[in-house]
């Protein structure tokens, strides 16, 4: 078994937060699309059954001891509605640099819009699709797919995404098909004034093998209300494919944005993930990725710049479960004023996995006298041929470097400014693909002049 | 590849040699009945003639002992549960009064020195006897022979210089109110599990207090052994080093051969107040069990310094090469201006040990520096974990740490986990954490092998070398020692 499994509830988890949750579900669930499908019922009874057992986990549970969910108890959090269907926009995010619309699929509070998604320009036999349309004509594309990697029964969140499974993005790319365009998938948070709004955005992407996908989440907010996102997206790499993964995720300030990314990397398949995080109050990125064949390789990085209020949480999980696979992570972030960083790392390598070749890096930038960043970079080993490491540094800006651009005559704000923007650039060097990394890069320029 | 199976085998038949220590001494003891209780803890404090806030202290602590659970759940560590309620919480050697020549020691206790080649074998020293102090190396040892302290070296000299180095219960009637100031001020009985256990039966352990501006001239040094049967033992260790003052403590350990599990929980204590410093050395080779996993020592130790005052400096070094079970992190607590922590330690885990070890480096003062070196190898059957945790609080100004945590594994059943914890408030602090986990290359075995060294040998050498950074900060008397345990734990387990 590739992931951990858990049978009943462990501690650190506060079983009463499951309740206004199943509230809601009992309210929405006959709408529920694909409703009758027995696989689909039973799946979403496992995840009701789950995270009533759990609820929220709470700060006593190791893997949340820094990221705290209390507040999300106290919104009284409702499923979004249709009201949202309604709203237009002037604009969306893409990273093209001409600003052309290339294949997309829109996601409004979670809920799929057909006008502004397109499928131009993908290959023959390229299935681009949201969930609730895949289940109610194409069952059988995700039927094999949905909840395998991502289970229900091991963590509460997915557990109540699950619960809730409705709608989100499918990709399905066939075996030895290449996908020239970059694929964006765009989530909007807008809310309600009336009462914080939740959903559960669910995808998956499947690239069988020798196929190649490049994937941009950008992960944006209209306005001011609260919402919550809890997504979970799975991810399966065939044979020798390679899945291109960025993120993007610049919601509004009161947003809550949770999201589980679980991959599975066949051999010498490639699965390469990058998270820019500047939006929400609070946020967690959980990414987990599986190398479940010999010679697969994982690339998991990112980039987070916080100020304010915010939290940002960046949990990974690395599972060395074949022979001879590499990975790498590279995570870098800014935090200013009052806010918060949490950075856990974990990699593992199962008996057996020899030739493990495994790196980490993180480190951070503290701005200001109140900011914090709490790291927990972990390795856990079972096999000696192996090479591994680790590092996190924290500190602020390098007083020398400073004072070079300085004695060359650079105010004091553009020197910092230089330096922090280099620092990232670092991390977003990570980023394969060039037309992503341009956009990203203009993301993190954004953010410092808003500085 | 062929080469390191062969060595592992090898290593495997050299490392499954019996413990060298494995005898029992037989010795009539005065043994409580079995099980906790509060009359246990009073029969205990009855035992040693305790003040009475002593014995409340204690109390307080078996009560919220009571209420506490164990602690299984976080540390990578597993073992059947622990029944409590069957151990005898105190055993003492039969004595009369106090050794005042040689021939009222007990010759079979002489004999267990003997067997363990410390340096008590100076008997005389051991007895106390006067004028021997002069032939004697430059150490003083304080023996804990399972809970009573058996004798005290060098007392004359140390008392001159005005430093108390005297059993624990010797210090609770010889200078209560230092005792009762810092007994618990570092280690509250609150703390842990473990440690509240502890508080509520310790039966012995070592006292040191080191004057003002005295630079203590010796090492002190304590060997604890465990030798009754079905025994916890509880040793309190508490040092205090008042301004100005230095002090380098030694502590090691063998245990006889047991087949049941024995529980170990200690408590050390330090403090160091201005500008003062304390070494503390550890080596463990308590019994890890045997090669299947039965029996060996279990031991759940709860060690933390507190640097008081400003530019103090704490430094913990450890070799831990021996129990089947180890749950142990020696820490600092960095509350004075300028203050320093240091851990450097060497784990050494075989067949089917399992040890859970790390430090705190906890920083509230300004400029306070830690430095993390921690070297791991883990072989056989055994899974070792470093977990370290360095926090910086707002007002750690200027704060630095820097940890380097490196693993070595020998053979493909074992595993070496690292889990560092970092927690940063303060924007002006630097944290670095570095960790590298390997085997031991094929390059430098095919170097060394070529050069005519066995593989043992090389291996012993190669490991050697890979702890060097900790072995070096040991004190001279237990360097050679302790580079001679990892070369044998390690023909057990490495290769």
């Amino acid at each position: 078994m590739a992931t951990t499994t858990l049978t009943k509830a462990p501690r650190g988890y506060d079983p009463a937060a499951a309740k206004p949750f199943l509230e809601q579900l009992d309210r929405v669930k006959g709408g529920l699309p694909g409703g009758g499908l027995s696989w689909l019922d039973g799946l979403r009874a496992q995840g009701r059954a789950r995270f009533a057992e759990l609820g929220l986990p709470t700060v006593k549970n190791e893997s949340w001891r820094y990221t705290n969910l209390r507040t999300l108890d106290k919104l009284a959090f409702q499923p979004a509605t249709d009201a949202g269907d309604d709203v237009r926009f002037d604009v969306l995010p893409t990273v093209r640099a001409d600003g052309a619309t290339g294949p997309r699929l829109v996601f409004v509070d979670g809920r799929f819009r057909a006008e502004l998604s397109s499928t131009a320009g993908l290959p023959a036999g390229v299935e681009l699709l949201n969930l609730a349309d895949a289940l109610t004509r194409k069952p059988d594309l995700v039927a094999g797919h949905l909840g395998r990697i991502a289970a229900p029964d091991d963590l509460a969140l997915v557990a109540l995404n699950t619960a809730f499974l409705a709608d989100g993005p499918v990709l399905h790319v066939p075996r030895g098909v290449t996908v020239e365009e970059t694929i964006e998938l765009v989530f909007v948070s807008v809310g309600s004034e009336a009462q914080p709004t939740a959903f559960h955005p669910r995808g998956l992407i499947v690239a069988e093998a020798e196929s190649r996908a490049v994937i941009v989440e950008h992960h944006v907010g209209l306005g001011s209300c609260t919402t919550l996102s809890n997504g979970v997206t799975e991810v399966f790499v065939g044979a020798g494919a390679s899945v291109h993964h960025y993120k993007i995720q610049r919601e509004q300030a009161d947003a809550f944005h949770l999201s589980h990314t679980a991959a599975k990397v066949a051999g010498k398949g490639v699965y390469d993930n990058f998270i820019l995080t500047t939006g929400a109050k609070l946020s967690r990125n959980e990414v987990r990725s599986v190398l479940d064949g010999e010679e697969g390789d994982t690339h998991v990085s990112g980039a987070y710049m916080v100020r304010g209020g915010q939290h940002v949480d960046t949990t990974t999980f690395i599972d060395h479960a074949q022979p001879c696979c590499t990975s790498r992570e590279v995570y870098k972030g800014v935090i200013d004023d009052q806010a918060r960083a949490v950075f856990q790392g974990k990699i593992i390598v199962r008996p057996g996995a020899q030739k493990t070749d495994g790196y980490q890096q993180n480190r951070a930038l503290l701005l200001s006298d109140t900011a914090e960043i709490d790291a927990k970079p972990e390795l856990e080993i079972y096999a000696d041929d192996v090479k591994c490491s680790h590092g996190a540094t924290v500190g602020e800006l390098d007083d020398d470097q400073l004072f070079y651009l300085r004695a060359r005559g650079i105010d004091k704000a553009t020197a910092r400014g230089l330096l922090i923007g280099a620092f990232l650039a670092e991390a977003l060097e990570e980023i394969a693909e060039e037309s992503v990394r341009d956009a990203f890069q203009s993301y993190v320029a954004d953010w410092q002049n808003a500085r | 590849m062929a080469a390191t199976t062969e060595t592992v085998e090898q290593v495997r038949a050299v490392t499954e040699q019996k413990y060298k220590y494995g005898f029992t001494t037989d010795i009539e003891a005065d043994v409580a009945p079995k099980g906790l209780n509060e009359d246990i803890v009073r029969f205990i404090s009855a035992k040693k003639e305790e003040p009475e806030w002593l014995l409340e202290w204690r109390l307080k602590a078996f009560r919220v002992w009571q209420e506490m659970e164990e602690p299984r759940h976080w540390a990578k560590l597993s073992y059947p549960p622990i029944d409590y309620q069957d151990a005898h919480y105190y055993a003492a050697p039969k004595m009369k009064d106090r050794p005042k020549s040689l021939d009222e020691v007990d010759p079979e206790l002489l004999k267990t020195y003997e067997k363990l080649g410390i340096p008590l074998r100076e008997q005389e020293i051991l007895a106390g006897v006067e004028g021997s102090e002069g032939r004697s190396p430059a150490i003083a040892v304080d023996a804990v022979f399972d809970s009573v302290s058996v004798a005290t070296t060098f007392k004359a000299k140390l008392e001159e210089m005005g430093i108390i180095f005297c059993s624990i219960s010797e210090a609770v009637h010889k200078c209560p109110e230092l005792v009762q100031k810092y007994l618990g001020s570092v280690v509250p009985y609150t703390d842990n599990f473990y440690a509240t256990l502890n508080c509520a039966v310790f039966t012995d352990g070592s006292f040191v207090y080191i004057p003002k501006g005295v630079r203590c001239p010796m090492e002190l040094s304590t060997y604890f052994r465990i030798n009754q049967a079905n025994t916890g033992q509880f040793e309190r260790t508490l040092i205090i080093a008042d301004e100005g003052s230095y002090v380098s403590y030694l502590e090691g350990c063998t245990a006889p051969k047991r087949d049941e599990n024995q529980l170990h929980a200690a408590v050390v204590e330090l403090v160091a107040l201005d500008d003062a410093q304390i070494k503390y050395s550890t080596v463990q080779n308590w019994y890890p069990g045997n090669e299947e996993g039965v029996g060996g020592i279990y031991n759940f130790v709860t060690k933390r310094g507190a640097c008081r005052g400003r530019n103090s400096k704490i430094s913990w070094t450890q070799v831990e090469t021996g129990s089947a079970i180890t749950w142990k992190y020696p820490s600092c607590i960095l509350q004075g201006d300028n203050s320093v922590g240091e851990f450097y330690s060497v784990a050494i885990t075989n067949n089917f040990q399992q040890a859970d070890t790390g430090t705190k480096m906890i920083h509230i003062g300004k400029n306070t520096r830690s430095t993390i070196v921690s070297k791991g190898i883990s072989a056989g059957r055994a899974q070792q974990t470093y977990r370290g945790l360095v926090k910086i609080l707002p007002k750690a100004e200027g704060a630095r740490n820097h940890t380097q945590c490196d693993s070595l594994l020998i053979g493909d059943q074992c595993g070496a986990h690292t889990v560092p914890y970092i927690e940063n408030r303060n924007r002006t602090a630097r944290v670095e954490h570095e960790a590298t986990t390997a085997k031991i290359s094929e390059d430098q075995l095919f170097y060394c092998r070529q050069r005519g060294l066995s593989e043992e040998d090389a291996v012993s050498l190669i490991v050697n070398g890979f702890c060097k950074e900790v072995l070096k900060e040991l004190p001279m008397e237990f360097a050679v020692e302790a580079q001679k345990l990892v070369g044998i734990s390690l023909e057990g387990s490495v290769g």
